[in-house]
């Protein structure tokens, strides 16, 4: 018993889920039972699986046969240092979620509770499977778990037709990603018919079959991640989902494809193309910007941050493109620089997004709306939630020295160090490259004061927010726990780049650690100190001596008091609330500049009007330039093949009969 | 920590204290004399924070606690970004805590704060302040942040005390791609200094203000604090100009010595920026607000042009 | 003191560079021309300096040429044709000039890299700014195309020009004296022409417009 492998503990994490998914199912519609003793259990048992994967953090790789599925096909699984890092993120951002979730649950329309809960435990024991799994066997059946596990949770209020439509997209993409992937094994097991990873990695390929498995993964592993013309189901799913099932979808089922992408290209596959990086870098630099200038206009808060979580994953795909870039090129100190800079960044928008889409969960709970035109000053009445919210704003925003703003230096820095790469054309896009990705955290803010902003700040544009109530006891601890994370690892970037070490090390072969450390603990430091350092703890010592400074001298010459008095009216005394910029009035220059970006249809009301409207709605081009096109070229198809099927017995036995004849003829042959 | 470090550290925070009120004062006074107005004293800023410290300060009733956090944190960034810069030596302990990115990041706080606080009395002003506030912001972060990396790029280091140090002390070099960021960079500083073709510091007219609508509802020691706030980021980023393109007579680790020299060569060098700045002013009208994304985004690209300038000439 | 110059010249040649771009994103016609005059200069000096490090002196001529003419005698005729036709006022671009920017961003990328080859090969002290040369060029030719007036569109020739004789400067010393003669008298001969066209353009539509001169091909 007690020599157990930390695998066969995981193991035991899963069952231990499963178990409780049963149970909610036997408690089906005893709510409180599901609520308040199941889902905290579960929350417990993800505490204790980030606490098995800091363990196997940099020990050796384990492996384990499961002797279920089919006959002669056994689930292998393996536990390397990858793995280990993203079943971390699983479950340090699960148990948030989970004990969030304990709180989030009512009663009410849509699937019963009990239900819920199988699903939601189902879809974090896939979850790790798939990060677990080391045979294509085992990581398909585990991903179409997750993802159908997903889709049942999204479709949770199912009774609402938008649900079903972004149900049925979300399913859609993702079978149509998961098709590729399979192709993608196909191609990597090389002709063996041997489909373990571990033939895989044995196999050497010819860049063409490298690069065809290559663009198979990304394409696949890009559905699932919402790159860019793939990202279309995203900004519908998120909102419909109940939020702590946005929250593990944008936190940790998107990061599953960033692992899946990072298995393939650096595990599997070992000819690199530098053009892969190349592929990568621009699909990712036109994803992000993509998705923030699309959450800037967004006037519904989960969409907005479902076109954040776009645009955080088009920054990650930006710092994967570099890491393939350095490979290629055999650079391995500047691989793992850049390396570091995306599994940091997989870790902060881990935290920080499940922290954000939780507000969302308070908010809509207290005040039922989800349309920012309709909210705001909810600050005086959730001021928990609020503050909370604000600190996942801040590290979303990349403002140091909370975590965001980590991982953007860093992968900043990759960016300035390049200039050693042998291809001068690569060399001079590497800093326009660098300055989209600064427009684009730039943007990031943007989009992120108006989030916050609009909703906390300012006067409750409807009476009914007055009666808000703050969020309860399991909410905040949920939420507690993840701001506590998105400030741990803005301060103490040193720790998660120890962590994450060990797995640049098998990747890439070098690691950033022991050189980040190399001028105290205090300090960040890439190369040298001459060369670049942040220190985050010092950074907020001095911003905080400037406050105490000013609180200081304030005491010191201070005589006035402090009174309350009604905002400035400029003389209009007859001023409302609903006077107040709102979220599409906030958003309105980034709409402006980049109009050609988006599909706008505008109603503007005439003088004439009795009740005049106006309306503004954006859409997606890529909705109408691509997947309509593609719809109806599949529906006309479908029309054609439609015809054989004429109703009458006789001309089915008709078919019948052709095709016998037809294999007759070939058997011939 | 060496006690000269300490010392030169201590010397650059409080000189920035005391002089960013005169640098402003200066200005103002130029400003005055070239528009043939009749000057305010040169120590009118003293006396105007003086009077505002003293004065109630009056809080909206639907203001949250963030509005009167944010002066505090807005005037803890400037004296920190301050604190940074090398003014007058590169010795400077405080400066590996903080490279060129975490500056920008820096004013980057001070300007989410700031516009937090202004949506956060919920009045028009207020929400159409932080609007085009950020608006000028996520265009001119990244464009100072490609003008830093410009400097970045020649001496090899983000830090900024390194960036000086080599652009002061090594062998003396002309480099190209710094004229393309020494013209973005003025443009930069005129739009995140509310100064004139972008904002006007002085006007109160509704349609055109930016950083006065931000902090309409400020008033007392809050507006002091801001005030002050708002004169040490003119005076940071005068420093960044001069140490980027004017780094002479800046003090070394080595040679504390110089630092008494320094002071002279740091008050001559404003003195001059800050007669350019009022010029400048004096001779540009200000232009619409729609076309200061244009102005903005051409200074980005300047920036980045000088890095590919950069790459191109090799240096 | 060795090292500086060839610095001097890349200095020269990024802030006609600048100027190029500047040019680009310019609305007011009176602004132009003076933006073409300090190119002008711009292009004197960096010819002033390779003659100095060279020690050839047909580039001395050269920039004295390029001086009377380009910094002198074509701006003041400029400005004449504009104070005559009266267009002083501002001129919307085509294209919105961030978009602009951008395109002209794209084509310094490309300019670069189709230079660097040949100014690798390249033994003169110039041959780093081939590059900008090129990509100068292709700018004054992009501010050509988005150009809606008459105006302007010479500007951006003249610009083109100016591009071309940096190009031949630095790639090759200049090109021999004669040619560079024949050139300047094709600019002067060709400005005069379209000054010319000018006030005949506007006499015919009221308007320097140039889509009303789509008016004239056949239907």
């Amino acid at each position: 018993m007690l020599n157990w492998l930390t695998i066969d503990w995981i193991l035991l994490v899963i069952v231990v889920w499963l178990l409780i998914g049963v149970a909610g199912i036997v408690a089906l519609r005893r709510f409180r039972f599901v609520a308040r003793v199941l889902f905290p259990i579960g929350g417990f048992v993800c505490l204790s699986l980030a606490g098995l994967a800091l363990q196997a953090l940099g020990n050796t790789p384990e492996t384990a046969i499961l002797p279920i599925g089919l006959p002669q096909l056994p689930f292998h699984l393996r536990l390397d240092n990858l793995s280990a890092f993203f079943l971390l993120l699983i479950g340090g951002v699960g148990a948030g979620v989970s004990l969030f979730a304990a709180g989030y649950f009512r009663k009410g329309a849509g699937t019963p509770p009990g239900l819920l809960c199988l699903e939601y435990h189902i879809f974090l024991a896939s979850m790790v499977l798939v990060v677990l799994a080391d045979d294509a066997y085992a990581f398909m059946v585990a991903w179409e778990t997750m993802a159908l596990s997903s889709f049942f949770l999204v479709t949770a209020n199912h009774k609402v037709p938008e649900v079903q439509k972004a149900g049925f997209l979300y399913l859609l993409i993702a079978h149509i990603g998961a098709i590729a992937i399979l192709l993608c094994f196909g191609v990597l097991q090389a002709n063996t018919g041997d489909y373990t990873f571990d033939n895989m990695r044995a196999m050497t390929l010819t860049p063409f079959w490298a690069s065809t498995a290559f663009l198979l993964a990304l394409f696949g592993f890009g559905a699932k991640a919402g790159m860019l013309p793939l990202h279309i189901w995203l900004p519908e799913a998120h909102p419909a989902a109940p939020s702590p099932v946005s929250a593990l979808m944008s936190a940790v089922m998107l990061k599953t494809a960033i692992y899946g992408l990072l298995r393939i290209s650096f595990d599997l596959l070992h000819t690199h193309v530098w053009w892969w990086g190349g592929l990568l870098l621009a699909l990712g630099l036109l994803t992000a910007l993509f998705g923030v200038v699309f959450a800037a206009v967004q006037t519904d808060m989960k969409r907005l941050l479902a076109y954040s979580s776009i645009e955080n994953i088009g920054l990650l795909l930006a710092g994967m493109g570099l890491t393939l870039i350095f490979h290629a090129y055999q650079m391995p100190a500047l691989a793992a620089l850049s390396l570091t800079a995306v599994l940091y960044h997989t870790a902060s928008h881990a935290f920080f997004k499940s922290l954000l889409f939780l507000g969302t969960g308070s908010v809509l709970h207290a005040t039922s709306e989800r349309n920012l035109g309709r909210l705001g000053g909810l600050m005086h009445f959730m001021p928990w939630v609020a503050w909370l919210v604000l600190i996942g704003v801040f590290a979303s925003s990349g403002l140091p020295p909370f975590s965001g703003f980590v991982s953007e230096w860093l992968l900043l820095q990759s960016f300035l160090f390049t200039p050693g790469l042998p291809d001068s054309f690569l060399n001079m896009l590497i800093p326009i490259v660098a300055a989209m990705i600064a427009l684009i955290a730039a943007l990031a803010g943007y989009a992120m004061v108006k989030f916050f902003g609009v909703i906390f700040l300012g006067q409750p544009r409807e009476e009914k927010l007055k009666e808000a109530h703050d969020a309860g006891i399991w909410e905040k601890i949920g939420m507690i726990w993840l701001a506590a994370w998105c400030i741990a690892l803005g301060l103490f970037p040193n720790f998660l780049i120890g962590l994450i070490d060990s797995v640049t090390v098998s990747l890439v072969g070098a690691g950033l650690a022991q050189q980040a450390q190399s001028s105290g603990w205090l300090f960040l430091v890439p190369s040298s100190i001459e060369r670049a350092s942040f220190a985050p703890l010092l950074f907020l010592l001095g911003i905080a001596l400037g406050c105490l400074l000013a609180y200081v001298l304030l005491r010191r010459l201070y005589h006035g008091g402090l009174r309350r008095a009604a905002p400035w009216d400029c003389g209009h005394p007859w001023q409302t609330a609903r006077m107040q910029d709102t979220a599409e009035g906030f958003g309105q220059p980034i709409r402006q500049m980049f109009e050609p970006f988006m599909r706008l249809t505008r109603k503007i009301p005439t003088p004439f009007d009795k009740e005049p409207v106006y309306k503004v709605t954006i859409e997606d081009h890529f909705w109408f330039w691509l997947y309509l096109p593609i719809a109806k070229v599949i529906e006309f198809v479908a029309g054609q093949v439609g015809r054989l099927q004429q109703g009458r017995i006789s001309i089915y036995l008709l078919y019948s009969f052709i095709t016998l004849l037809f294999m007759l003829f070939l058997v011939q042959k | 920590m060496s006690i000269s470090g300490f010392l030169s550290q201590l010397l650059a925070i409080i000189v920035a204290l005391v002089l960013a009120p005169l640098l402003m004062g200066w200005v103002n006074q130029w400003r005055a004399w070239l528009q043939n107005r009749t000057a305010p004293g040169l120590l009118q800023p003293y006396r105007m924070l003086n009077k505002l410290f003293h004065k109630e300060s009056i809080v909206a009733e639907t203001a949250s606690p963030i509005f009167r956090l944010a002066p505090y944190i807005v005037f803890g960034c400037m004296v920190l970004a301050c604190a940074i810069i090398p003014t007058l030596s590169t010795d400077l302990p405080m400066s590996p805590a903080a490279d060129a990115i975490a500056l920008v990041g820096l004013f980057a706080v001070a300007r989410v704060f700031i516009s937090l606080a202004a949506m956060d009395i919920g009045t028009a002003f207020g929400s159409l302040g932080a609007r085009r506030e950020m608006l000028i912001g996520f265009l001119a972060e990244p464009a100072l942040l490609a003008i830093l990396f410009n400097a970045s790029l020649i001496s090899n280091s983000t830090a900024l005390t390194s960036i000086v140090e080599y652009l002061a002390h090594k062998e003396f070099a002309i480099y190209p791609s710094l004229a393309f960021a020494g013209i973005a960079f003025t443009m930069v500083s005129f739009a995140e200094n509310a100064r004139v073709p972008v904002d006007n510091p002085a006007t109160h007219l509704e349609l055109t203000m930016i950083h006065e609508a931000l902090i309409l509802e400020y008033s007392g020691r809050h507006l002091a604090l801001i005030e002050w706030a708002v004169a040490l980021k003119l005076f940071a980023y005068s420093c960044i100009g001069l140490a980027l393109f004017f780094p002479w007579g800046i003090a070394e680790a080595e040679a504390p010595v110089v630092l008494i020299f320094a002071l002279p060569a740091l008050v001559l060098k404003l003195a001059v920026g800050g007669f350019l700045l009022a010029l400048i002013e004096t001779l540009s009208a200000k232009m619409r607000i729609f076309r200061v994304p244009e102005f903005l985004a051409t200074a980005f690209l300047l920036a980045v042009i000088g890095m590919l300038v950069h790459f191109l000439l090799g240096a | 003191m060795n090292a500086l110059i060839p610095q001097l010249i890349n200095l020269f040649a990024a802030v006609i560079l600048i100027l190029a771009f500047a040019m680009l994103s310019q609305r007011r016609i009176l602004n132009l021309i003076h933006l073409y005059t300090w190119q002008g200069l711009a292009v004197v000096g960096s010819t002033t300096v390779v003659a100095y490090v060279t020690d050839q002196h047909h580039l001395y001529y050269s920039a004295a040429l390029t001086m009377a003419l380009k910094v002198i005698l074509i701006p003041w005729m400029l400005h004449r044709l504009i104070n005559r036709l009266n267009v002083r006022w501002d001129i919307e671009t085509l294209v919105n000039i961030p978009t602009l920017m951008i395109v002209g961003i794209a084509l310094v990328v490309f300019a670069f890299n189709v230079a660097l080859p040949i100014s690798r090969f390249s033994e003169t002290v110039a041959h780093g700014t081939l590059g900008i040369a090129l990509a100068c060029v292709l700018l004054s030719f992009l501010m050509m195309i988005t150009r809606a007036k008459a105006v302007p569109q010479v500007i951006g020739f003249l610009a083109m020009e100016n591009a071309l004789f940096l190009a031949a400067t630095s790639a090759t010393y200049g090109m021999p004296m004669v040619v560079e003669l024949g050139i300047a008298l094709d600019v002067l001969v060709g400005i005069l022409i379209m000054g010319v066209f000018m006030f005949q353009i506007r006499e015919q539509f009221d308007s320097l417009d140039i889509s009303h001169l789509e008016k004239l091909k056949e239907d």
